[in-house]
């Protein structure tokens, strides 16, 4: 489905790289977690892929399709089969969630369509479906800068699906929120992914929460790969060679415990064994 | 900054004494150099003139008074020609100034050497030169009249609109460029939705605060004959008619009180 083979990225200026001849191979239909520190490569590597950073070296396909190799006009008709989900959440905040959820249609129709906002009836159906599916029925004509974070991210999620996406990228989709609505927004994209048979590349820094969603983990580290895995691999040992010394075992501990209390009708995964929801 | 120990005590201030020194001696300079200034236009003024001028201003409010108000039944159509020179110089200017202030913009100018310099320049010359100075040059290539009015206050105005709008395209949220990118849009779409909806706010504010200095400026462009109030005003100058350049201070004020109230609400309602 997509493959990275031995894909380095040097920023101009900077004496480490941030990826360092990296290779992965992702089936259809998985999810993979991205763990590691701050600075590890994680958002150079997910945006390597869709090249919003142009990588120095390395292959990328994508279905058999050459990422690395696409000229412009290519590159925009390939970026349209990859959704992007943010931090931040990255919408247009002055246009209506409507308006959001379309911009995903953008490499679908031309330039003056777009402008006048005269989208193809079938898009716009599309988008009502998805608003409904990620539970903001009645949204459609709210101003995006009016939405809590959560509601930001869930219109984030759809804009992504709206390009009928063969990849999804999701940079740490719970960064900016809180941990409840963290958990929920991951549930979301988890059940989407799975429902849609969409393979997944997600960025996150909550380990327990990697654990619980993504069948398979990767570990970055200095921009090389560490770990790469199924979850219950994921031990003490291969977070210390991700992350570096730590009493692993109390941090899962706690973790756990809030856990338990948070979300005892999905039946919660006991983190610190590492079981896959 | 400076850390340094007094007393065994380790303590912090603001600069250290070089520094504090140092700017000491520069405001020391600066004040010097302000008293020199004082000193020189004091010994270049005519004092018998200043004294007598509290006299002489007493003398020109008592002309002044009471304004000439029938001659308002001839002020009506200047004042229209002078709002129609402020509302058509900013429209045109929007229109010149939008495309060229997306050319000088770092983020969106195309990747072409030279355009973005080109741009720049442009901006750089129209602000420049006052929008008198324009108008005194027009009135010699087209002649007297509003329409030489409208392409000075247009002139003036582009590169004041072009400049502050580029500033405001380079300072839009990057996170959304980004994730319109991401969907595969084209460059046109691109702006079209990620920094089109990001400038709308400033794009509106400065419009309407370039129209509210329009409409001030067009009030004097008529001094150099481009029609409008200013060429009653300078005809009543002339003539000596006081009584009538009191009125037509009047008009001005209500003018550009209306417009500084319209422009308020204008951009009150775009946010």
């Amino acid at each position: 489905m997509l493959e990275i083979e031995g894909l380095s990225k040097h920023y101009p200026g900077t004496a480490a790289a941030a990826l360092d001849n990296v290779s992965l191979q992702l089936e259809g239909g998985e999810i993979i977690a991205l763990i590691g520190p701050s600075g590890a490569g994680k958002s150079t590597l997910i945006r390597c892929i869709n090249r919003l950073v142009e990588p120095t070296a390395g292959r990328i396909v994508l279905a058999g399709e050459e990422l690395t190799a696409l000229r412009a006009r290519e590159l925009r008709r390939a970026r349209r089969r990859i959704g992007m989900v943010f931090q931040e959440f990255a919408l247009v905040e002055r246009l209506s969630v409507m308006e959001n959820l379309l911009s995903g249609r953008l490499g679908y129709v031309g330039l003056w369509r777009s402008v006048l906002r005269r989208f193809p009836q079938s898009d716009i159906t599309r988008a009502f479906e998805l608003l409904e599916r990620v539970g903001l029925e009645g949204y459609a004509d709210r101003r995006a800068d009016t939405l809590s974070g959560g509601q930001r991210q869930r219109v984030g999620i759809a804009r992504a699906l709206m390009q009928a996406p063969e990849l999804l990228l999701v940079d740490e989709p719970t960064a900016s929120l809180d941990p409840r609505t963290a958990r929920q927004i991951m549930r979301l994209i988890h059940e989407l992914c799975t429902e849609h048979k969409l393979p997944a590349i997600i960025n996150l820094h909550d380990v327990p929460l990697a654990m619980r969603f993504c069948p398979r983990i990767i570990g970055l580290r200095g921009g090389r790969i560490v770990f790469d895995g199924p979850v219950k691999q994921l031990d003490t040992t291969v977070l210390t060679q991700i992350y570096g010394d730590e009493d692993w075992a109390s941090m899962a501990g706690e973790q756990a415990d809030d856990d338990a209390q948070d979300d005892v009708a999905s039946g919660a995964a006991v983190v610190d064994r590492g079981r896959a929801p | 900054m400076a850390v340094f120990t007094r007393d065994g005590e380790l303590t912090w201030r603001r600069r250290d004494r070089r520094e504090a020194l140092q700017r000491w001696m520069a405001s020391f300079a600066f004040v010097t150099l302000l008293l020199l200034c004082w000193q020189v236009i004091a010994e270049r003024t005519l004092w018998d003139f200043v004294l007598d001028a509290p006299a002489q201003g007493a003398d020109l409010v008592g002309r002044m008074i009471p304004p000439d108000l029938p001659y308002l039944q001839r002020l009506w159509r200047p004042l229209w020609d002078t709002f129609n020179m402020a509302t058509l110089g900013t429209l045109i200017a929007i229109v010149f100034a939008t495309p060229l202030a997306f050319l000088a913009a770092r983020n969106t100018t195309p990747r072409f050497p030279l355009i973005r310099p080109i741009a720049l320049l442009i901006i750089v010359a129209s602000r420049s030169i006052n929008s008198l100075i324009w108008a005194l040059l027009l009135v010699l290539i087209l002649g007297p009249g509003v329409l030489a009015g409208v392409i000075a206050i247009a002139l003036r105005s582009i590169g004041f609109i072009g400049k502050l709008l580029y500033e405001a395209i380079e300072e839009i949220d990057t996170r959304s460029v980004e994730a319109i990118t991401a969907t595969g849009a084209s460059p046109g779409q691109l702006r079209a939705y990620a920094v089109v909806p990001q400038i709308m706010p400033a794009f509106a504010g400065i419009s309407v605060y370039r129209w509210d200095i329009n409409i001030r400026e067009a009030t004097v462009l008529g001094l150099v004959g481009a029609g409008g109030l200013g060429l009653e005003l300078m005809a009543s100058v002339n003539t000596l008619a006081w009584g009538r350049v009191s009125t037509l201070f009047l008009l001005i004020l209500a003018t550009v009180l209306i417009s500084e109230w319209v422009s308020a609400r204008l951009r009150a309602a775009v946010t």
